[in-house]
């Protein structure tokens, strides 16, 4: 039964665990660069549930062909991947943003190290 | 001339309003110009109230819709008997608090003069509208509005135990708003609708829990400006604001507020029979005959004279809150009246102890020795005050009194007769000697007549009067007496023939 | 008239670009530039709304003439007319405001600021008036990276601050996609309506009971809805007070308008509150969030962080109408949306006016201020009055709708905890008047503050009663006054556009 129920989910499997990985860096990783990789992981587990979701098996990309003809059932759903595309785009928007953030934390601290930022700036107030 | 009269009521609100912000912008330079518009106003607004008496006894109830200010709920002015009682007693006293205050300020020679008198105006637009409200989303609002205008009266001195006392004030008073206003809501939710009816318009369908839960926050809501013990200690506290201030407000306006609230629960939100059925008035009863006496017992203790006096306030306080507890006509009926006469006697005192601070810097009972000889107006008034409040006839408070002591017996509750007694003589205890001590005794200060500037004493004068004729022709003073048997026999139906 | 959506968001995205290059020239112009756009953007909103409320009915634009479902919809109904309205008006006096605060407190980001602000307000009204799922996160996510490029240029801890703020918001938007995902493989399409029509057959699905649970997760992470709030602190403390003018009192509150949307006119009537315990939990969440807010802020010596604490109970009022699901409770919390933005807008921008003149962050230090800034510190009190919900400042009413909705749901512990919470704001924000008007003793009134941190005697020339000039006084003017007024008119506020918008919760 659990081979069964594998096979037939591995890509979500995939994908939750994916998503674990990214929250898992995010919460408990104390560095901040690492804080980002995770943050990153996480967001790609999404794109690849939106991915996943489209494929349809023995379909082709959704592009008008002679051959295929106008069946839809035959090409695979053009929304999703349109959605991750964007998705894609302001994840790295978000990404460049937070590069950039920790770029001048580290000028500003000297350290990317959460507790010590945290330490610092409760002395300082 | 009605509908002119049914504008009356937003009129006199409006009249203190304006003043209020007349009186900042003509300042300290133009000081006689700036009084001006305290009387003007005080003048106007007793005026368009006083028109309103004879048709409100008629039946008349003038008034208007205001806008609508929340969905199906607007601010509404309606004259009643109660409010008309009350209203025309804060407006007559002001106008004499007025020149009592330029008096008293002047002589003294307190600061910041023109913010004081521009929110003493903005209490009393708020008093009126609250005596006015039709709903009780118009009674809230001005409750809060009145709460929130006196706390700069409340710390005019600016020293450290001013703002440490006003501070204390605004918790009391924004606590019992709260509450006023989730009873609001919680009334609203049931019932869908808000207005005051004579009789009431809560029953007993409801069920006790919520009839119990909306009296209990309403309690708490008047409780705190009735002086209802154990809620009463910001009133002793809030004596350090000045004595004008003390005498309106904490004897006259906003105390009277918290008892009006009172008299707008029993009469009009739960009616008396579902009242005195569901166990409330026994409650109450029994919390203000505690406050009576403790608070009598507590103001022979204290020498601060305006100390004596708030608790004396305090005890006369829960007299109205009493009769209207034991809910018998005739004790309704004396509420009401005691209303006006405690005012009377009361600010008449307060007056006093004003006159003496200012002229001879004494705050003490035990510094009056003899005083008698230099203030003898104003120990003549303060004696007629006192022996009014401890119930000796010919002054206003004996008559109002009687009726709660003849209510008392009527509704088989002959414990609180002998309350009201023993009060009476515990009133005597705490007054009487310092008239007698003024006269009797002597002292080396006070051997020269020298009273206090007539800007004071002409209103004394005035109050002992009114005082002492509100005991010897009850309706001979604005008819205070028939409007309070209107209220009574609105609220219970039930009629008096005659007068004493 | 169609078009009028529309021109909503896109005059304010064309603003912050062409603000963005040519502000790196001319600084005056390129203020100028997204000032014009946020105002015109707010008489666009306005007409939007005076023709949805007289004609009752909906304006449709397809987004470049493609047919909804297929393509992307904005749709201006009563609720979007209210939001948009109040985020570009939010956004008019902000810009108004912000040149002299941000040259004071971060000088040389202005060129940035502007644009980000645009952008901003381009999100947020970007996300009330559109009509697609996809396109909300979209609008979403413009709005956060606009807010963090807004946040990061605060002081010592800002970035560190925003860095936060910007992990957790990528969770919350991630949360929300993954939301839409699943309902979108489940239903066929992420068009509001649409989804809407097909929802109904579908509703014991995992996938979308899934997908409803996520999208409702990741709006409360945007929304700051306690414990997921714990970003916020920080964030508007470490802030510059234009910023924070601008971003407290919209930003969650756009977030909560999503899940109010969400609930009355995607996800059928009950499937909220019957089906799955969502609005239960929510106001489980709020309740706590409104005590938890209310007693920490007692205790905070920093100005700001005492308002975002403030602010964390506040949209937790709003959760709390949205939890109570009966008309005047939802009602009262969308109301306190408008109510809430306006008064903590109003108090931030005190705030940096306290800051400008004075350089002052703390409020111990703020002692005596009343004689320095008598007219700001008159507007602080009317915030005061307003936030403690002394009628008739709009500050009441939302809580006298919210207390009603309690009782008629029978939610006995929801109302007594608005009640003591109330309690409890007055007892944080009076003792700061108490301390404001103090008397102190040899408080020089010197107009040079260069000392502290603030303006020097030359720079406060020009200056509205020696306080604050008129391009920051204006706007408090203007929020004081709007606090009072739409307490006063609420009820017009609440019969013409938020009761047609809670229609569907009477089985419409």
């Amino acid at each position: 039964m659990t081979i069964e129920f594998f096979a037939g989910r591995y890509p979500y499997i995939l994908i939750a665990v994916l998503l674990a990985i990214g929250l898992y860096g995010m919460t408990m990783k104390r560095n901040l660069l690492k804080k980002v990789i995770g943050m990153t992981i996480f967001q790609t587990a999404i794109y690849l549930f939106f991915i996943q979701g489209a494929f349809k098996q023995g379909a082709t990309i959704p592009v008008y062909t002679e051959e295929f003809g106008t069946d839809p059932t035959l090409y695979m759903n053009p929304l999703p991947q349109v959605i991750v595309l964007t998705a894609i785009v302001v994840g790295v928007a978000i990404t460049g943003v937070a590069l950039s953030l920790l770029l001048v934390t580290y000028r500003r601290f000297g350290s990317l190290d959460e507790e010590v930022i945290i330490q610092s700036m409760r002395e300082s107030a | 001339m009605d509908g002119f009269l049914d504008l009356a009521p937003l009129l006199a609100i409006l009249a203190s309003a304006i003043a209020a912000v007349a009186v900042p912008l003509t300042g300290e330079k133009r000081r006689n110009l700036r009084e001006t518009w305290t009387v003007l106003a005080a003048v106007v607004k007793f005026s368009l109230i006083a028109m309103m008496i004879p048709g409100v006894l008629a039946g008349e109830r003038y008034g208007m819709d205001l806008l609508e200010i929340a969905p199906g709920i607007g601010l509404s002015l309606r004259v009643d008997p109660a409010g008309l009682l009350f209203a025309t007693s804060a407006s007559f006293l002001w106008i004499l608090t007025s020149f009592y205050a330029f008096g008293y300020m002047r002589g003294a020679n307190e600061a910041k003069q023109s913010r004081f008198f521009s929110m003493l105006a903005a209490c009393l637009s708020a008093t009126i509208g609250l005596c006015f409200s039709g709903n009780i989303l118009t009674f809230v609002i001005f409750y809060e509005i009145l709460s929130v205008a006196t706390y700069p009266l409340v710390i005019h001195s600016g020293s450290k135990k001013a703002y440490e006392i006003g501070r204390q004030y605004l918790i009391y008073a924004l606590t019992a708003g709260i509450a006023l206003v989730a009873g609001l809501a919680a009334i609203y939710a049931v019932t869908g609708t808000l207005d005051f009816q004579p009789g009431g318009f809560l029953d007993a369908e409801m069920g006790m829990p919520f009839l119990w839960t909306v009296f209990l926050l309403f309690a708490l809501g008047f409780g705190v400006k009735a002086g209802v013990m154990p809620l009463q200690s910001w009133l002793p506290n809030a004596m350090i604001a000045p004595t004008p201030v003390s005498a309106l407000l904490h004897a006259v306006a906003v105390v009277k507020a918290g008892v009006f609230g009172f008299v707008r629960l029993v009469g009009y939100i739960f009616g008396p029979e579902l009242f005195g059925a569901m166990g409330a008035a026994t409650f109450l009863a029994i919390l203000a005959a505690i406050t009576i006496l403790v608070a009598s017992l507590i103001a022979i203790t204290k020498d601060d004279l305006k100390a004596r006096l708030a608790y004396s306030t305090v005890g006369h306080l829960s007299y109205i809150v009493l009769g209207i507890a034991i809910l018998a006509p005739q004790a309704m009926l004396g509420a009401a009246f005691h209303m006006i006469t405690h005012a009377a006697m009361k600010i008449t005192l307060f007056f006093c102890a004003g006159a003496i601070y200012v002229h001879t810097g004494k705050k003490k009972v035990s510094q009056l020795d003899g005083i008698g000889r230099q203030m003898p107006l104003t120990m003549a008034a303060f004696g007629v005050g006192a022996v009014g409040l401890a119930g000796v006839p010919l002054v206003g408070g004996f008559v109002s009194k009687w009726y709660l002591g003849v209510g008392a017996l009527d509704a088989g509750l002959s414990i609180y007769l002998w309350v009201f007694l023993l009060s009476g003589l515990l009133n005597a205890a705490y007054l009487v000697p310092i008239v007698t001590r003024a006269f009797l005794r002597s002292s080396p200060d006070h051997t020269r007549f020298n009273e206090a500037s007539p800007l004071m004493v002409v209103p004394i004068t005035i109050t002992m009067l009114f005082a002492l004729l509100l005991g010897i022709h009850p309706d001979g003073v604005f008819r205070f007496f028939s409007l309070a048997e209107a209220i009574v026999a609105s609220v219970t139906g039930v009629t008096f023939t005659g007068g004493i | 008239m169609s078009q009028l959506p529309a021109l909503i968001p896109t005059t304010l995205i064309l603003a912050g670009l062409l603000s963005l290059l040519v502000g790196l020239r001319s600084l005056r112009a390129g203020h100028l530039i997204a000032l014009t756009g946020t105002v015109v953007s707010f008489l666009v909103s306005v007409i939007g709304l005076l023709e949805v409320t007289s004609s009752g009915q909906p304006i449709r634009y397809a987004l470049g003439g493609w047919i909804p479902p297929i393509g992307i919809e904005f749709v201006l109904d009563h609720l979007a007319a209210y939001m948009t309205t109040l985020v570009t008006g939010i956004g008019v006096l902000v810009l108004i405001y912000a040149p002299r605060s941000i040259r004071h407190e971060s000088p040389g980001k202005a060129a940035l600021t502007y644009p980000s602000m645009a952008l901003l307000v381009a999100g947020l009204a970007g996300m009330s008036i559109t009509g697609d799922l996809f396109n909300l996160y979209v609008f979403l996510e413009i709005a956060a990276l606009a807010a963090y490029a807004l946040l990061a240029t605060g002081r010592r801890g800002g970035a560190f601050a925003t860095l936060r703020y910007l992990l957790i918001g990528a969770v919350g938007g991630g949360f929300y996609l993954l939301g839409v995902g699943f309902i979108y493989f489940s239903v066929g399409s992420i068009n509001m309506a649409d989804v809407a029509a097909r929802l109904p057959e579908l509703l014991e699905s995992r996938s979308v009971i899934s997908g409803a649970v996520l999208m409702v997760l990741g709006l409360a992470l945007k929304m700051g809805l306690f414990p997921l709030h714990f970003w916020m602190p920080d964030v508007y403390t470490n802030a510059p007070s234009s910023s924070a003018a601008l971003i407290a009192p919209i930003m969650t509150k756009v977030s909560a308008y999503a899940i109010v949307r969400l609930m009355l006119d995607v996800f059928p009537p009950g499937f909220f509150t019957e089906a799955l315990p969502i609005a239960a939990t929510i106001g489980w969440m709020s309740a706590a969030g409104i005590l938890f807010g209310s007693i920490i802020a007692i205790g905070q010596q920093d100005y700001r962080r005492m308002l975002a604490y403030s602010s964390v109970g506040q949209i937790a009022y709003v959760g709390l109408g949205i939890a109570l699901a009966n008309p005047i409770g939802l009602i009262g919390g969308l109301l306190h949306i408008v109510n809430h933005a306006l008064m903590k807008g109003l108090l931030f921008l005190i705030g940096g006016a306290i800051q400008w003149r004075t350089g002052l962050v703390r409020i111990p230090d703020m002692v005596g201020l009343g004689k320095k800034m008598p007219w700001t510190m008159y507007a602080f009190v009317i915030a005061v009055l307003a936030m403690v919900g002394i009628p008739p400042t709009a500050g009441f009413f939302s809580k006298v709708y919210l207390m009603i909705g309690a009782v008629q749901a029978d939610a006995w512990v929801w109302f007594a905890v608005i009640v003591l919470s109330s309690l409890l704001s007055a007892i944080y924000f009076f003792r700061m008047v108490e301390f404001v008007f103090r008397d102190v003793e040899g408080a020089e009134e010197s107009a040079d503050d260069s000392a502290t941190g603030g303006v020097s005697a030359e720079e406060l020339r020009g200056a509205v009663a020696g306080e604050v000039p008129p391009s920051m006084f204006i706007p408090i003017a203007i929020l004081s006054a709007a606090v009072i007024l739409v307490g006063v008119f609420n009820f017009l506020i609440v019969r013409a556009l938020l009761e047609p918008a809670v229609a569907p919760l009477l089985g419409g």
